[in-house]
C-alpha cells in the first residue's frame, strides 16, 4: 500500500494555499446552541441580564466555540480533495486573543499547513494533516488562531485513489 | 456562577476542580448540529462499523470543549483563556462517564499579566486518558503582581 493510494498527491498540492475565507455571523442563538450541545450552564453564554452586569456587559462565546467554524471547513476540504476517505481527528491547538459576541462577523481563512504519512501499527498506512486557522472579526481583529489535526486512515481492504 | 480564583489562590502542582460529564447519543447529535459536524460516525453505529470502528464514538472536539468548560468553570469570570490543546489519544463512546482533570504546571507573571499553565485530561471508567491537553491562562491578582 502507498501514500498515493491516499491521495497524499492532492493533498500535498495544496499545502500553503490558502482557500476562500468563510464568514460566519455570530447570531446569539449559535452561542446558546453550542452551550447547550457541550451541556456547559455558564450563564455568561446564554443569560444575557446576567452577563450585561459582568465585565463583559453582555453574552460572549465560550472560547472553544471558534472550533467547530474551523473544522466545517477542514470537513469540506477534505470531502472535495479524498471523497470518501476515513478520516478522524487528531489534535486541536487554540491560541485564543477575545471573545466572541453575537453580532460578530467572523472571517475565517485557511490553509494546509504540513501532510505527512506514517506507518501505522494497528491501521496501516496513515496520512496526517495539519490545517492553520485564523479567525478575525468585523474590526480585522486577531479573535484566535486555531490548529487542527486530521488524521486519514484506510480501512481494511479498501483502497482510495 | 462560581466564586472568582486568584492567581494567590493557585499553587504549581495543585488540582484543577475535575468536571464529570455523561456523553449520550443524544448529545452528540446536538454537538453535530451545533458544530456542523455531520460525519456519521457520529451518530450511526452501521456507518461507524463500515469504518472498521466498534461503534459510534463521541467526537473528538466536544471533548476539547468540555476541557474548555473545565478550565472556564475554574478560573472564573475574570479568567481569560490565552492557549488550549487537545490531542485526541483513545477513543470515547457515548453512555460512558468522562472525568475531566487538571493540575497546575507553572505559574509566572509575564507583562504584567498573571499566568497559569496546567495540564488537562479526560479519563474514562477504566482510567484511561483518551484526551489530553495543556491550557496557560490569565487569573486576576489580588494586588501583589511579582509575589
Amino acid at each position: 500500500m502507498t501514500g498515493n493510494s491516499l491521495g497524499i498527491e492532492r493533498l500535498k498540492d495544496e499545502v500553503g494555499v490558502e482557500w476562500e475565507p468563510e464568514v460566519y455571523e455570530i447570531e446569539k442563538g449559535m452561542i446558546r446552541r453550542f452551550a447547550q450541545a457541550i451541556d456547559d450552564p455558564n450563564p455568561l453564554w446564554q443569560d444575557e441580564e446576567y452577563a450585561s452586569k459582568s465585565q463583559y456587559g453582555g453574552i460572549i462565546a465560550p472560547p472553544t466555540f471558534v472550533l467547530p467554524m474551523s473544522l466545517e471547513q477542514i470537513q469540506q476540504k477534505m470531502t472535495n480533495l479524498m471523497p470518501g476517505a476515513a478520516r478522524l481527528h487528531g489534535g486541536t491547538e487554540l491560541e485564543y486573543y477575545q471573545p466572541v459576541r453575537p453580532g460578530d462577523s467572523i472571517t475565517v481563512s485557511g490553509k494546509i499547513a504540513n501532510v505527512r504519512e506514517r506507518q501505522g501499527r494497528k491501521m496501516g498506512s496513515m496520512v496526517f494533516v495539519t490545517f492553520d486557522l485564523t479567525c478575525k472579526n468585523q474590526r480585522q481583529e486577531l479573535v484566535a488562531k486555531c490548529q487542527q489535526l486530521t488524521i486519514v486512515y484506510q480501512i481494511e481492504g479498501t483502497k482510495y485513489d | 456562577m462560581t466564586k472568582q480564583l486568584y492567581y494567590e489562590d493557585v499553587t504549581q502542582g495543585g488540582e484543577i476542580t475535575p468536571l464529570v460529564k455523561q456523553p449520550t447519543t443524544r448529545q452528540l447529535v446536538m454537538w453535530a448540529g451545533a458544530s456542523g459536524d455531520y460525519n456519521p460516525i457520529h451518530y450511526d453505529k452501521d456507518f461507524a462499523q463500515s469504518e472498521g470502528l466498534p461503534g459510534v464514538i463521541v467526537h473528538g472536539q466536544l471533548v476539547g470543549c468540555f476541557l474548555g468548560q473545565l478550565i472556564t468553570d475554574w478560573i472564573g469570570e475574570q479568567g481569560m483563556v490565552k492557549q488550549l490543546s487537545c490531542s485526541y489519544r483513545g477513543m470515547n463512546f457515548p453512555g460512558e462517564a468522562l472525568s475531566c482533570q487538571g493540575k497546575v504546571t507553572k505559574k509566572y507573571v509575564s507583562d504584567g499579566e498573571h499566568c497559569i499553565e496546567c495540564s488537562l485530561w479526560a479519563e474514562n471508567t477504566k482510567g484511561e486518558k483518551t484526551v489530553s491537553g495543556r491550557a496557560i491562562v490569565t487569573l486576576p491578582s489580588r494586588g501583589n503582581p511579582a509575589s
